[in-house]
């Protein structure tokens, strides 16, 4: 326990020092020290600047991951609960999981121009696939003896899925769901790089044009920060939600 | 007492004394905190199976494995054949409770594979695996994967290998614990005419009082906390009544109450 | 699904969906969705083009070069990880952030320091290929049964012989397993790359096609690069079946 601490610590610093040093050689101009880059960043959390950022960036985020969750969730299960609709449905998902959806940006803008809606469609288009392939397979994936026990106690099928199905998948389709916040993540960013700048996206952007590089790796870094926190934060409530069933997952 | 049973151990240098081909002198070993092994000294007579028989927890998997030279010693020494080990070396061969069978490899592969780590040729090797796989019973299945065999099957691939390589000492760990009951007894029977047959020195460890007492030679109970040989049994009379008459043996059956009786103490 | 006592192969239903699309598109319900017969008779038309050919020959060379690069630096990485544990205390924890970071906010970085051409493309390709790969070759040794390292050790194995006749086989299930989904995740890193870095390859046709409202192109080259992304993935979800019958049992 102590060691594991003691060598995270150290593997920190010796990344952050690497990044300090190869600032100060520099190894290109546009390669700011660790200390101004977090000085950059100090400077933007405390005006505001990155609070600001955030809730413009976390409003596609959310609205995606929400709707992708009740909507992937919604599918998965009657995915996973029908052959009829697992061999209809299935392989488009499969086929999104695969595919590079990023090429369809273009496409979504000039379908819904250049606002909120095509950023929440970037970010369900990355965050559904994961969502709903994980519940399938966490449905079907159901132990048969569970099922069998819930029928010779006279269970209907209503009640297998409420009290046995569901719960026994819940583990899976949890990470199905962290899955999909990493994927919407990666979405989102992409939205504001690529469609119009705004939140973070436009401090990245905006501090790269006028060459203020640590503000751009500052928020760089906060974004990438704020997503791990976030995803070890659900990893951990998963880890205490579902204590001692857990099981493998399908991942992307 | 009716049975010939030594109770001290390590004194029976002056009994009739068999040669040893394994000796065991005062072989200590510690895992962290946990005492798996204190001074413990032992002889395994040559051309008899001797069986390491104790609770679960007591050493005899890290003994094995100390003697077949894949774990070192804290202290103490280990000779075969008079030569002190340094590591696990060609007189040796190691039979596994989980038969450690390569899966991506078939069954004459498998067989031959601790000669081909020994650099014995392709067709060589091949022609005595095969032999082998036959004196186990699995003539036929030479290019089978270990996935399509019974567990038993397994075992009989895992103890071909060991033969194979001819060494003069086989250690083996649980080697039945892991197939069903008939094929148990069934390995149990090909056991005892593997000794009488291929004049080879056997470790065997089991945690069944019953197996240890059917096959073998000489039996060292080992007791945990600290971890010590509490005594060494050798059966005497039954060992050529025929396979079929060992297990209504009067001596047969009074060893095995024995046995249960000093070690219910250590059981919870 | 079984219709009449006849299984339906697994994929069949993208013919009802292409039929589906069919309809729509004959019923001239959007502008976005032309008929796919029309789709499919403009994918015919431009798969020999010039234009089509470079983007491909852009495309295909960043996606192999990424993918190169993280195989050769990510497997051995991760073999080291599983077998050091000082290692893999050191890397673990930042492998763990890059497999999930969003790494599409270190695109401008790559910018600034590589440029806007190739280099960064294949960098970024990389970087979203390599860490599952280096996180499941890690997996896939410390699963490694103990007793099969011992046995080849009673039998007087050198390393090397370890290592090829042991190690990387008993491994291979795992990491087939990762370069599979490196490799999917490369095809999403070299297109987010083409898209944000410099306007190439099939970034570029997207992004023309788009603005001259080249629908049925736009959609034949998107079909093109699917199908090219699915069946890479389904060749090495092939290959990782060929071991799969081993994995189980190791
Ligand atoms: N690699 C190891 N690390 C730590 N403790 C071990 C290890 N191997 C065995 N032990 C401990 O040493 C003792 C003896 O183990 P073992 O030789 O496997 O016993 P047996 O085979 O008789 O069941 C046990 O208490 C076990 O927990
Ligand atoms: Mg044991």
């Amino acid at each position: 326990m102590h060691r594991s601490l003691l060598l995270k610590l150290l593997s920190a610093a010796l990344v952050f020092g690497a990044w300090e040093i190869a600032g100060r050689i520099p190894i290109s101009y546009a390669f700011p020290t660790f200390l101004e880059s977090m000085t950059a960043l100090a400077r933007m959390t405390f005006d505001g600047t990155l609070l600001q950022a955030y809730a413009e960036t976390l409003k596609p985020l959310v609205l995606g991951v929400a709707i992708s969750a009740l909507i992937g969730i919604g599918f998965g299960l009657w995915i996973g609960l029908s052959a009829r609709s697992e061999w209809f449905f299935s392989p488009i998902f499969i086929v999104m999981q695969a595919a590079p959806l990023a090429a369809l940006i273009p496409l979504l803008v000039m379908a819904y121009g250049i606002g909120l809606t095509s950023k929440v469609f970037v970010v369900c288009i990355m965050a559904m696939p994961v969502i709903v392939l994980n519940t399938a397979s966490a449905v079907r994936n159901t132990p048969a003896s569970l099922k069998e026990m819930g029928q010779s106690f006279l269970a209907n099928n209503h009640q297998i899925l409420l009290k046995i199905v569901i719960p026994a998948a819940s583990p899976v389709i949890f990470s199905g769901l962290r899955l999909g916040v990493s994927a919407g993540f990666i979405g989102a960013i992409l939205a504001e790089l690529k469609i119009t700048p705004t939140g973070v996206g436009d401090i990245i952007s905006y501090s790269r044009s006028i060459a203020d590089y640590p503000s751009m790796y500052a928020a760089i870094f906060s974004i990438i920060l704020l997503a791990v926190v976030f995803l070890n934060l659900l990893e951990k409530l998963e880890d205490f939600l579902f204590e001692g069933n857990n099981r493998g997952y399908v991942s992307d | 007492m009716a049975m010939s049973q030594i109770d001290t151990p390590f004194a029976d240098a002056s009994m009739a004394a068999p040669e040893s081909a394994v000796s065991v002198r005062g072989v200590s070993k510690n895992y962290g905190a946990v005492e798996a092994l204190k001074n413990m000294s032992l002889e395994f007579p040559k051309g008899q199976l001797t069986s390491l028989l104790g609770p679960s927890g007591c050493g005899k998997t890290t003994l094995l494995k100390i003697i077949a030279g894949l774990i070192p010693a804290d202290s103490g020494t280990i000779e075969v054949g008079g030569k002190a080990i340094t590591g696990p070396g060609d007189d040796r061969a190691f039979v596994f409770q989980d038969f450690a069978l390569l899966p991506w490899a078939n069954v004459l592969r498998n067989v031959a594979f601790g000669l081909e780590l020994r650099g014995v040729a392709k067709s060589e090797r091949e022609a005595i695996a095969e032999t082998y796989i036959a004196n186990v019973g699995l003539a036929g299945f030479e290019k089978a994967f270990p996935h399509e065999l019974s567990g038993g099957m397994r075992q009989r691939v895992g103890l071909a290998r060991a033969l194979s390589v001819d060494s003069q000492v086989l250690l083996l760990d649980e080697p039945f614990s892991a197939v069903d009951e008939q094929t148990r007894r069934k390995f149990q029977e090909d056991l005892l005419s593997l000794v009488e047959n291929e004049n080879k020195t056997f470790i065997f460890v089991t945690h069944s009082i019953e197996e240890a007492v059917y096959v073998s030679d000489q039996i060292a109970i080992l007791l945990p906390r600290p971890s010590r040989v509490s005594e060494i049994i050798r059966p005497s009379s039954f060992r050529n009544k025929g396979v079929e008459n060992i297990r209504r043996d009067p001596e047969y059956l009074d060893i095995v109450d024995e046995i249960w009786a000093s070690l219910r103490n250590y059981v919870e | 699904m079984q219709v009449f006592g006849v299984k339906l192969p697994a994929m069949s239903s993208l013919l009802l969906w292409g039929l589906l699309w069919e309809i729509v598109g004959q019923m001239g319900l959007t502008f976005f969705v032309p008929p796919l017969s029309q789709v499919f008779a403009t994918l015919f038309e431009i798969i020999g083009t010039p234009p089509f050919l470079k983007a491909l020959w852009e495309t295909g060379y960043a996606f192999f070069m990424g993918v190169f690069f993280a195989i050769v630096i990510g497997i051995p990485v991760g073999i080291l990880m599983g077998k050091s544990r000082f290692l893999d205390e050191l890397l673990l924890p930042w492998v763990n952030i890059f497999v999930s970071a969003p790494l599409t906010a270190l695109v401008p970085v790559l910018m600034v320091l590589f440029g806007f051409g190739l280099t960064s493309i294949i960098i970024t390709t990389t970087l979203f290929a390599i860490w599952i790969i280096i996180l499941n070759a890690r997996a896939g040794v410390r699963q490694i049964n103990r007793s099969l390292v011992d046995m080849a050790r009673s039998f007087g194995a050198s390393p090397l012989d370890a290592f090829t006749k042991i190690y990387f086989w008993a491994a291979l299930p795992e990491i087939l397993g990762g370069v599979r989904i490196g490799v999917i995740r490369a095809v999403k890193g070299v297109i987010i790359g083409q898209l944000l870095i410099s306007i190439v390859g099939f970034g570029a046709l997207f992004e023309l096609y788009a603005s001259n409202f080249l629908m049925g192109h736009f959609w034949a080259v998107l079909i093109i690069l699917f199908a090219l992304a699915f069946s890479i993935s389904e060749f090495l979800g092939y290959l990782e079946r060929k071991v799969a019958y081993y994995a189980a049992k190791r």
